[in-house]
């Protein structure tokens, strides 16, 4: 699915990063965009940006693509300080989140537009061009000016315009928002290709975390242009380091309580008369301090009598239920009022449903289901 | 459809007769055959021949063409550049006052830029000619231009630059490649701008232009406080069917852009459907 296993440069010491941000803080007037982030992208990585509407994830990319300069700090592209190269030296390419396509020209002339400057053969720049209209499927469109397209295909246009040049880095301000569900499967896949083949380097900016999973070999939560996490889709969504990036990747309930530390094991009181919930947890902290269990929906089971030797056990309601086809949710009242979800898969071809709204129930999750969180 | 109405008519009557019938009368005069230019004495087209052996009429309207083609063609390429700069330059020390001041001789009475380039030449030691007059004309339309331009750049989506840099543009292609093509419009507007406005001036020319060179709204002026002359109304009728070709072509033209615009779109959604 993602990058070969072994792909793994972020944890070798010794690997040169290929971008290098050090104390990058960017501010328009006194307001802050990006703040203080230092980050390190690799060679052949797919990297993706993932955070809320205004957090700075096209500013972080202007800045890579030379529109915008660091307030403070340093980017290096191959150890080299790229302040002084201005956007047109630079080896990368931008795709924009607005498309950016020439109005004047035709499809063919806009992706076209950056082999000319090359100074590329004309055959080459048709059969380069050819290859490109091929990959984004707009071959009957290509004498088409960009007013003459809809809006996915517009993307796509943009897409190609900037695949075309094939660049060191690639930059992609939300490529494949615009495009329907297989349209988009199969474009992250060929991505997935080319990044292959060539070996560019990706950044990429999405709003859909099904997509920064499926294609991205790390990812990069940002809340209010800061860096919350940088990690690998697996551990992003299942080692989270704060509530805020559980919260923001997949569905989870979140539990909040008062530490009770013990040996590798932290317990949570969570509830009046109840008792705690357990989680596995190197955490040091002060016994009565807040801690958080994020659980993921998929991780509790739910039954209707109560199990035997769960490590987290609890009684509830349910109060509602939301087939989805594949799966179901159940989502459970506990006696405090919190409502917590718990998802089962759907392995029958008629939907059996154990259980409906008003039974009783019990939800339980083993120790290591859930992490144990400060923030 | 509204329904024809007595009120409506009379309006419309008297609105278009009241813009046009003085050109109506100078029209049927011209073609009247007497020397007396309130009498009619028949039909003839002689004054027309009059006027295209008139050498002193033929040179003012060569001189008036020559100055408004240079004029607006220098006044659209510094206006532009004005406007380019002033709109994208970023802020540099006094952009605030650069702006008022490219707007200054829109307000400023044409007698003051008149009397003030006239100054202007005698004291460098210029001699009054075409060279004045274009760059008297110059001076002012191009505050023109940098209007209408910039009023076109503000609109204009910044990141279309951005993009042609990315592709490996310098600044320059990004503009003559990019911006220029897709401002052309307002380009061509503000250059058809300066072209009409060179060709009725009549206060600053009359300043800046010597015995040398004379222009045609000059020449006019001056024939007509001799006494208005048929030749004097053939002129202007001509004058009259240039402008008016010159309006219904253009309209002619954006219309026909307009609706190839709206067929393609038309074309680009059943495609897509
Ligand atoms: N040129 C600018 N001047 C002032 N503020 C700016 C400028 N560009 C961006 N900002 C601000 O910086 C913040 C980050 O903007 P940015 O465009 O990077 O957000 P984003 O993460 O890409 O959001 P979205 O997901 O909506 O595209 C926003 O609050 C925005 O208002
Ligand atoms: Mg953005």
């Amino acid at each position: 699915m993602t990058a070969p296993a072994e792909f793994s440069p972020w944890t070798d010491p010794s690997a040169k990063p290929l971008i290098r941000f050090t104390g990058v803080t960017k501010r328009f007037g006194d307001f802050t965009a990006i703040d203080n982030v230092d980050l390190d992208i690799f060679e052949k990585e797919f990297f993706a940006l993932l955070g809320p509407s205004g957090c700075g994830k096209t500013t972080l990319m202007r800045m890579l693509a030379g529109f915008e300069m660091p307030t403070e700090g340093l980017i290096e592209l191959d150890g080299q300080d790229i302040a002084p190269v201005p956007p047109n030296k630079r080896a990368t390419n931008m795709m924009f989140q607005s498309y950016a396509l020439f109005p004047h020209l035709s499809l063919r002339d806009n992706i076209a537009f950056g082999l000319h400057r090359e100074k590329m053969p004309k055959d080459r720049i048709a059969a380069r061009v050819d290859e490109m209209l091929k990959l984004v499927q707009l071959e009957p469109f290509a004498s088409r000016k960009p007013h003459q397209i809809s809006g996915g295909q517009r993307q796509r246009v943009a897409l190609a315009r900037c695949l075309a040049k094939a660049p060191k880095l690639l930059l992609l301000d939300e490529p494949l928002g615009a495009l329907d569900r297989k349209l988009r499967e199969e474009t992250q896949f060929e991505l997935m290709d080319i990044q292959e083949k060539t070996g560019t380097t990706f950044v990429i900016v999405t709003h859909d975390q099904e997509e920064a999973m499926t294609v991205a070999s790390r990812v990069a939560v940002m809340d209010h242009g800061r860096l919350v996490q940088v990690a690998t889709p697996a551990a992003i969504y299942e080692t989270p380091n704060s509530t805020y990036v559980a919260d923001f990747i997949g569905d989870v309930n979140i539990i909040e309580g008062k530490a009770e530390p013990g040996d590798g094991i932290m317990g949570i009181a969570w509830a009046e008369g109840q008792p705690n919930l357990t989680g596995a947890s190197d955490l040091t902290l002060a016994s009565g301090a807040t801690v958080f269990m994020a659980i993921r929906p998929e991780k509790v089971r739910i039954s209707a009598e109560k199990p035997e030797g769960a490590a987290n056990a609890v009684a509830g309601k349910v109060l509602d239920i939301a087939y989805l086809g594949n799966i179901s949710t159940y989502h459970v009242e506990l006696p405090g009022g919190q409502v917590i979800k718990a998802q089962t898969a759907n392995t029958d071809r008629i939907a059996r449903r154990d259980f409906t709204w008003e039974d009783a129930v019990w939800l339980s999750w083993s120790a290591t289901a859930g992490v144990v969180l400060e923030r | 459809m509204r329904r024809f109405s007595w009120f409506n008519a009379t309006a419309l009557t008297l609105g278009f007769a009241f813009l046009y019938l003085p050109m109506l009368i100078l029209i049927i005069y011209s073609f009247n055959g007497g020397r007396l230019v309130t009498v009619w004495s028949g039909f003839s087209t002689k004054w027309y021949g009059e006027l295209f052996r008139n050498e002193a009429f033929l040179d003012a309207a060569w001189v008036t063409l020559k100055v408004a083609v240079f004029s607006s063609t220098i006044a659209t390429v510094l206006g532009t550049m004005a406007a380019y700069v002033l709109i994208r330059g970023g802020r540099f020390l006094g952009r605030t006052l650069f702006s008022g001041m490219i707007y200054a001789p829109l307000v400023m009475p044409e007698v003051i830029t008149g009397l003030s380039l006239l100054l202007l030449f005698i004291g460098i030691g210029l001699d009054r000619g075409i060279l004045t007059i274009v760059l008297a004309h110059t001076t002012f339309s191009m505050c023109y231009v940098s209007v209408v331009v910039s009023s076109r750049l503000v609109t204009f989506d910044r990141s279309l630059e951005e993009a042609a840099l990315d592709l490996g543009c310098t600044p320059f292609d990004a503009f003559r490649l990019v911006t220029l093509p897709i401002i052309a419009p307002a380009v061509i507007s503000g250059w058809l701008l300066a072209f009409t406005l060179s060709l009725d001036d009549l206060v600053i020319a009359s300043f800046t232009s010597g015995p040398s060179a004379t222009t045609l709204p000059i020449k006019i002026f001056s024939a007509v406080r001799l006494g208005v002359s048929p030749e004097i109304n053939a002129l202007s009728t001509l004058l009259i069917a240039i402008v008016a070709v010159g309006v219904i072509t253009a309209s002619l033209v954006s219309k026909r852009a307009i609706i190839r615009r709206q067929r393609d779109e038309q074309a680009a959604i059943k495609a897509v459907a």
